[in-house]
């Protein structure tokens, strides 16, 4: 079944310099498997394309079900010379949520 | 167990919800972390301008709120709420706890400008400071559990700091408390977790958290901020007070445990190399989560140094288009601007309610049928003149622009760059002061 990714997960966005970071966490723990093989770092960089010019790192977090994205050059120059007036990114993390992901039917 | 909670995550944070926690909350202490970024390089030009200022702007106004309960309860402060003028900040503190004998604690030495030079190196773009070119405005190092530990061993009630790691000012009262020593990895990196939980205040209490109908926050205008119960080694309950709006959750304490952790095994502080790669959250009750399984490893041999530059001038307006052809005329508006501003290199015209904060994606959303849209432009510049011409550009839209715009807003703002820099530990020569009444 096709959802999108804030169905089954919840996210939260960050920033240092010009690095934006997102984790990403499985509400329930049977959409873990969900989250692991379809939010990769290649599917990440694509829902951000345009908006991230460096690399996308995923680190997992298996005590807590979570993915954790950092993006380098990906904030417009950082905080204090973006000119986006969301110079943080704080508003990305539901561009990672908006990402359709197939879910196995119950 | 110590009882230590959080008053502020950043400078301009409310004041209230800290004056119901150390009122109602038992507490041992209470940290109020107040320096973002480019806070600093702000407070080192009000410093410049006037030597007998330069500390966080509200730190009267939290005192006078904040001193009496905390002395009523026997709880402590700590905060960087010195920012550029750690000595004055402790000052100002000590003239409003005057009546009460209180006793004021603050620490220098994280301005280190005199380590700063042409050839220093900014890490994070692989320039030196000459190549980067720009006029030098600040350069502070994160202090950490070490150089504040002294002042938190004295008798005052208030310790105020410059930079200083964000967890570490949770951080140095644990290790006091409960002897951990400078090198006892990870019991640093277990309160390292705990600091970091607490530096943001509201964040881990359901502040930037809530969704309606997938993340549900009760009572977010009376957000309540944390407090964590700690034991001594290092395992903590986060929670908040029953009456306060917000929750604690496992779902707000996940999301806190990353928030701007890059790789969660090497979190990296003055004081520890973290690792939260195996950290467990358990909901014991309402509003209560255990934490466990955060350790560490040998702390970082360099300090890191913000860098702060003159990042030039921001000039920023808007008008507002609505109603039958608004996204059509919005866009015409923003045609007219790039056209009159063509001049600017670093220039960015949104359509908010159409593409915005997300308007640099390959593929930008297009909300065509928008009847709300307001154009919005963005320069940057070195030329004061060139800033005004901006906002005058946008005023002419009155009666040069599109038909029915209106709400016309702008303003002209300074701003500042800031990059990394790292420092030997031992080039830091952190000093502490006691001001007593």
């Amino acid at each position: 079944m096709r959802k999108t990714l804030r169905d089954i997960a919840h996210a939260r966005a960050g920033d240092k310099g010009d690095t934006s970071s997102i984790a990403v966490f499985a509400k329930r723990p049977e959409d873990w498997p969900v989250l692991r093989e379809q939010v990769t770092a290649e599917a990440v960089a694509r829902a951000l394309a345009g908006l991230v010019r460096g690399d996308v790192t995923r680190y997992e977090v298996e005590s807590l079900h979570a993915l954790n994205f950092v993006m380098t050059s990906a904030l417009e120059g950082g905080v204090n010379s973006s000119l986006n007036l969301d110079s943080h990114g704080k508003s990305w993390s539901y561009l990672v949520l908006a990402m359709p992901v197939e879910v196995p039917s119950a | 167990m110590l009882r230590i909670g959080s008053g502020a995550g950043f400078a301009a944070d409310r004041i209230d919800p800290a004056v119901r926690l150390i009122e109602q909350g038992r507490l041992d202490w209470i940290g109020f972390e107040c320096l973002a970024e480019r806070t600093l390089a702000q407070a080192q030009t009000v410093r410049a301008a006037d030597p007998a200022k330069g500390y966080n702007r509200f730190l009267e106004a939290r005192m006078r709120a904040c001193l009496p309960p905390a002395l009523a309860n026997g709880t402590r402060i700590i905060s960087n709420m010195g920012a550029a003028n750690p000595r004055a900040a402790a000052e100002a503190a000590a003239r409003i706890g005057a009546g009460a004998g209180v006793a004021v604690a603050y620490v220098t030495g994280d301005d280190v400008m005199h380590l700063i030079g042409p050839d220093t190196l900014l890490q994070d773009i692989g320039m030196t400071v000459r190549e980067f070119g720009r006029p030098l405005v600040s350069a502070n190092a994160y202090l950490g559990v070490e150089q504040i530990l002294p002042a938190i061993e004295s008798d005052a009630t208030v310790i105020l700091t410059g930079r200083t790691a964000d967890p570490s000012l949770f951080l140095g009262p644990l290790v006091h408390a409960f002897g951990w020593a400078l090198d006892d990895w990870a019991h640093l990196g277990a309160g390292t977790l705990v600091g970091h939980l607490l530096e943001c205040a509201g964040q881990v209490t359901g502040g930037y958290f809530a969704d309606p109908g997938h993340k549900d926050v009760p009572g977010l205008a009376d957000l309540g901020f944390p407090l964590c119960e700690v034991a001594a080694d290092g395992t903590a309950t986060v929670t908040k007070l029953p009456t306060d709006g917000g929750c604690v959750t496992a779902q707000t304490v996940k999301e806190q445990t990353l928030y701007e952790v890059h790789d969660p095994a090497r979190y990296l502080t003055p004081d520890v190399t973290a690792d939260f790669s195996r950290v467990r959250v358990r909901e014991e009750g309402r509003d209560r989560v255990a934490i466990a399984g955060a350790t560490g490893g040998p702390r970082p041999e360099t300090l890191k140094v913000t860098v702060a530059f003159d990042g030039g001038m921001e000039a920023e307006a808007g008008i507002s288009y609505a109603g039958p052809g608004a996204a059509d005329r919005a866009r015409l508006a923003a045609d007219v601007l790039r056209q009159r501003l063509k001049d600017i290199a670093a220039l960015r015209v949104d359509l908010i309610g159409i593409s915005s904060l997300h308007g640099t994606l390959a593929a930008p959303s297009n909300l065509e049928r928008s009847e709300d849209v307001r154009v919005r432009v963005a320069a940057r510049t070195d030329d004061p003149d060139t800033a005004d011409r901006v906002l005058w550009e946008v005023e002419a839209l009155y009666t040069c622009g599109p038909a029915g715009g209106g709400g016309v807003r702008g303003q002209v703002r300074r701003t500042f760059v800031t990059h990394d820099a790292y420092v030997p530990r031992d080039a830091i020569r952190a000093e502490t002061g006691v001001i007593r009444p």
